[in-house]
């Protein structure tokens, strides 16, 4: 029996003591993780530097509330607003932009608001035709990057979105897709996720291709007088994920698998 | 392999909690069972009510207990399967110390004096007692284990359900059912409960040969 305890105690312990290896802890969004980008990546990443990542995938508001908490050594989230709040609040040093997919409004196939027929390139106006016509709307009402797009939209056009079957779910874009879905609902979904999952779904993309439904992908660099942290691997991802290495990466994802690419490189160095 | 990963992690996690929780559990049961003091019933109580505490609770006080700005911070313990395990562990620990008490409440007594009465001390007290209620206490044990490796709130606040190192079985289903992938899910889904199901037989097996024993 004693003999038991000591074995067991010390495989707990050495479990604890793991924390000194060359690695960093990611905080990022749902969408990078369910498009299956950041698999793809990370090993990349991890075979040239020799850093393992660990990747948290939250909505981006839960992401920044990690790092503020000290929880995350890098972001990569998608929410400008957000990101530069949390810069001018003194927890973040820099934002590098890194890429860039878009936003579409996803609906059923019998398309009851008849958004592509009529605002198939105006996302305002595809909102206030789903208002009006008081469609299923689901929403990530998760604070997350593409929530906070949302509400910027309904802003746009004055409309404090209550109706009978607004939902809001507070899960990830997966999940939110999967229930608009099953409700034969609209909602706002950022393409990867969309492209990704679109075999097992019946919803068809009703509006797309406008500025406003523009999505950048940015990582944000945390600052060390305020969050302690691994800067110095933090900036070597930050290096890596500016590279030509990582560019090719990124714009290739999801050609083979998906017929066309996910996202859409566009940092500077 | 990573089916195969995650198995293995989601074993290493529940069945180390419950080693520790069942350890801890038991040597207070025991004392607790036979000894009479002020606040027994008001622990008894509030151990019995903590049986029923979500898992989310818990990993939410995990979370804040041991996140950088937390009281543990400096351990750097948040994001690693050393995190589940104190989770899970604290989540089963008041399951598997009411129902040892429970079961051994009424034997206890009896036990302790025909020990005593034989020239025994408390060391060889607790054994006996271990082992005449051994059929019992894996009961007990197998409940808080069935919890464990069940349950998916606490490991995925605590844990992050990272690839490759904290991700388990039941954050893995979470994750693939919300990406639709409900085949994959539904796979890891059966293969958890198979598992639960054969960790079952073993410990019936080993409880029903100890019976057995004792008939003879």
């Amino acid at each position: 029996m004693r003999r038991w305890i000591v074995l067991l105690l010390s495989i707990f312990l050495m479990s604890c003591s793991s924390a000194q290896k060359k690695e960093i802890t990611l905080a990022t969004t749902t969408s990078l993780q369910d498009s299956g980008l950041l698999e793809y990546l990370i090993p990349e990443f991890e075979k040239d530097t020799g850093i393992k990542v660990k990747v948290i995938a939250r909505g981006t508001g839960e992401a920044l509330e990690i790092a503020k908490r000290g929880d995350a050594d890098i972001l990569f989230v998608h929410s400008k607003e957000k990101e530069e709040e949390f810069i001018k609040e003194g927890y973040g040093l820099k934002r590098d932009e890194i890429m860039y997919n878009d936003f579409v409004i996803v609906g059923p196939k019998d398309d009851p608001a008849k958004v592509k027929e009529n605002a198939s390139n105006n996302p305002l106006k595809a909102f206030e035709l789903i208002y009006k016509s008081n469609s299923v709307f689901v929403s990530r009402g998760d604070e997350s990057g593409t929530h906070q797009r949302e509400k910027k939209l309904w802003r746009e056009i004055n409309i404090n979105p209550k109706w009978k079957s607004y939902i809001v779910s507070g899960l990830g874009m997966g999940q939110v897709l999967n229930i608009a879905d099953e409700k034969g609902g609209y909602t706002l979904s950022d393409r990867a996720t969309y492209i990704t999952m679109k075999k097992n779904l019946s919803l068809q993309i009703v509006c797309e291709g406008h500025p406003m439904l523009k999505n950048q992908y940015s990582i944000v660099l945390l600052n060390p007088n305020k969050i302690s942290h691994k800067k110095e691997l933090a900036e070597e991802f930050e290096v890596w994920i500016l590279s030509d290495k990582a560019k090719e990466l990124i714009n290739n994802y999801g050609i083979e698998k998906y017929g066309e690419p996910l996202f859409k490189f566009n940092g500077k160095r | 392999m990573e089916i195969l990963e995650i198995i293995l992690t989601s074993l290493y996690v529940s069945l180390t909690s419950t080693a520790i929780a069942s350890i801890i559990a038991i040597l207070l049961a025991v004392p607790f069972s036979i000894k009479d003091f002020k606040l027994k019933r008001a622990i008894y109580r509030i151990a019995d009510s903590l049986m029923a505490m979500p898992p989310v609770v818990m990993g939410l006080i995990v979370f804040i207990i041991l996140s950088k700005r937390g009281p543990l911070g400096e351990l750097n313990l948040l994001f690693t399967p050393t995190a589940m395990i104190i989770a899970q562990m604290l989540l089963i620990l008041p399951i598997i110390f009411v129902l040892t008490v429970r079961q051994i409440e009424k034997i206890a007594p009896t036990i302790q004096k025909n020990c005593y009465m034989l020239g025994g001390d408390y060391g060889d007290f607790l054994f006996l007692i271990i082992n005449e209620c051994k059929g019992e206490i894996f009961t007990s044990v197998t409940s808080g284990f069935s919890r464990a490796i069940s349950e998916v709130g606490a490991v995925m606040m605590v844990g992050g359900n990272i690839k490759g190192y904290t991700r388990v079985m039941t954050t893995f289903i979470a994750l693939e059912t919300s990406k639709g992938n409900f085949k994959d899910a539904l796979i890891i889904g059966l293969i958890l409960l198979a598992i639960s199901f054969l960790i079952n037989i073993i410990l019936h097996s080993l409880k029903g040969r100890e019976t057995n024993e004792y008939i003879n």
